[in-house]
């Protein structure tokens, strides 16, 4: 191997691909030393390390790729921020909250929203991980990730956990805008509290975008099911009120609607851990929507059932 | 002739029994039957629409076939998958980069995937080497050229170093030279690696220099032998005219005309 490495570093870096000496010999090299690099068959602590590492391809690849994307960044800290500085501020005083839990004192509107907007922050990212499964899809990546030697449950799971964590990276950084703005937050351990209710709900609402992900073949289908899946679920929920507003002004459908969307209880769970409390009942009803979201995921990416499609190709 | 069954299971890198899958009413592949051995370049060839593709993805394990077996370094690809999986490198025929990621954090993604581990990053260094582009590892893979990315998918099928390699129509897209350099150079690799290798076109010249060469059409297994011996057989001069002979068909010069 040192002997060629002389003439090729003469090429420069540039482009000119022919001139390459690809098809010199290859020089000899042992295939011992990998058996290291090799997946220790049948090992469980290897199982659970080739994980990880799949987790950490699939982390690392997400938040760079996020970090490249400027527009997306911006978009992800700036969404809610409108939301909170035009919505919240002209409704301040329309709408009164009065006490209820998990609030022991009057709170202004804007305090009121944020967690809602912290909801929003997660669905929009969880969307948008599965919008780049689609994506993927296209572009043939997936096939990449899906012939890496790991069930597929184990790969979608990753790439849930990848996506959450970019979710959550936005959410603290959405709490820094309400910083900004003085807004009286809970901030410790308020924030911290609100981490496994992130958490959990990001993987929730993840879940389900990997669920959606499933039944769409193109990006195009996707923009349509953002609006039909992301507005819907905001709006019918305590996110920018609280449901009791529904009820008091008999919009029954609408409340009951309201009801059995499972963003509802998300933004319970992060608005109750925020402040300390634990609310068993939304905690019980995001759990059980994600394994119910992940699953039906992963029975869909099954190879058996073959979701994953695309029109039989060419030849 | 059939591949199986076969002595010598242990030199066997990749063997397909009676592999027939249908969409619909359509049968894309009819027990087809094919194997190749450690160090042996072996050409499957066939017009568009002979069921390459969705062989590929059998093989892969994107989808299961409908009856048949397939074995990757003697696992099987329905019941040890994950098994099956590590000991195959596979270039698709879409481009499969990162282009946003550097050559190297492609790389290094890959190795993730195969829980490589700590040996990742010598064997990333060694692959990048080999192909000549040490130099540019930290560039966006989409500054490189179209051979370059092809030589980057290569090296990183390569990474996890794989007792087959699959080549699904790799050098769609490149120009004649870079072509017949990846061609050669896959051929290096069968000798030097001992690396088994099933390359997949419908370029009758890519090939002639095969080990082997398999004819499929309309999801069928036609002929398989050495280049001369499929000649012989059709008494044909050359192995186009030979592959013409067998498939029946004179689609192959349009499509090279392309």
């Amino acid at each position: 191997m040192p002997a060629k490495r002389g003439s090729r570093r003469g090429t420069p870096g540039g482009g000119a691909p022919q001139e390459r000496d690809l098809a010199a010999p290859v020089p000899p090299e042992p295939r011992a030393g990998l058996a290291a690099g090799k997946p220790a068959r049948g090992s469980a602590m290897s199982s659970v390390s080739h994980a990880l590492q799949a987790l950490l391809a699939l982390s690392s690849r997400e938040t760079v790729k996020f970090m490249h994307q400027r527009g997306r960044m911006l978009s992800a800290v700036v969404r809610p921020s409108l939301w909170l500085l035009i919505f919240a501020a002209g409704f301040r005083d329309v709408f009164g909250v009065s006490v209820i839990p998990p609030y022991s004192t009057y709170i202004e509107y804007p305090v009121y929203v944020v967690p809602g907007l912290v909801g929003i922050v997660l669905l929009f990212n969880g969307m948008q991980s599965s919008l780049a499964m689609v994506y993927d899809r296209e572009m043939g990546l997936m096939r990449l990730l899906l012939t890496a030697p790991l069930p597929r449950s184990v790969l979608l799971t990753c790439k849930l956990l990848a996506g959450t964590f970019l979710s959550i990276l936005q959410a603290y950084a959405f709490f820094a805008i309400c910083a900004l703005f003085q807004l009286d937050l809970p901030w410790w351990p308020g924030l911290l509290l609100a981490l496994p209710a992130m958490f959990l709900t990001g993987l929730m609402l993840g879940a389900m975008g990997l669920l959606v992900s499933v039944y769409i073949k193109q990006i195009e289908n996707f923009a349509g099911a953002m609006n039909f899946v992301i507005f819907p679920m905001f709006f019918l929920s305590p996110a920018l009120y609280p449901l009791w507003k529904l009820q008091e002004s008999g919009a029954q459908v609408v409340y009951q609607l309201a009801r059995i969307n499972p963003f509802t209880y998300g933004v319970d769970l992060i608005r109750y851990a925020m402040y300390g409390q634990m609310n068993w009942h939304a905690c019980g009803v995001v759990v059980a929507s994600l394994i119910v979201f992940l699953g039906l995921a992963i029975w869909g990416y099954d190879p058996q059932r073959g979701v994953v499609r695309n029109k039989r190709q060419g030849s | 002739m059939p591949a199986s069954p076969l002595p010598g299971q242990a030199a066997l890198a990749l063997a397909v029994e009676e592999v027939s899958k249908s969409y619909g009413s359509v049968k894309a592949l009819d027990r087809v039957s094919l194997h190749v051995a450690r160090g042996e370049f072996v050409a499957l060839l066939g017009p568009n629409g002979a069921g390459k593709s969705t062989l590929f993805q059998l093989l892969t394990g994107l989808f299961v076939p409908d009856a048949g077996r397939i074995e990757v370094a003697g696992f099987d690809m329905r019941h040890q998958a994950r098994r099956a999986l590590a000991c195959l490198g596979v270039v698709f025929q879409q481009a499969t980069l990162d282009l946003d990621l550097s050559v190297v954090a492609n790389l290094r993604f890959h190795a993730r995937l195969h829980g490589m581990g700590r040996a990742a990053r010598a064997r990333i260094d060694a692959e990048l080497h080999r192909i000549g582009l040490t130099e540019r590892a930290r560039d966006r893979a989409r500054a490189l050229s179209g051979g370059n990315r092809r030589r980057v998918e290569l090296a990183r099928a390569l990474l996890h170093d794989p007792v087959v390699l699959l080549m699904d129509e790799p050098t769609v897209g490149l120009d004649p030279a870079s072509r017949a350099q990846l061609v050669e150079y896959v051929h290096s690799l069968c000798t030097h690696r001992d690396v088994g290798v099933l390359w997949a076109t419908h370029l009758v010249d890519e090939a002639e220099s095969a080990d082997r060469v398999i004819i499929l059409h309309k999801g069928h297994w036609i002929a398989s032998g050495t280049a001369a011996e499929l000649r012989e057989r059709t008494g044909r001069r050359s192995l186009r005219d030979a592959f013409l002979d067998l498939t029946g068909e004179a689609s192959v010069e349009q499509e090279e005309a392309v």
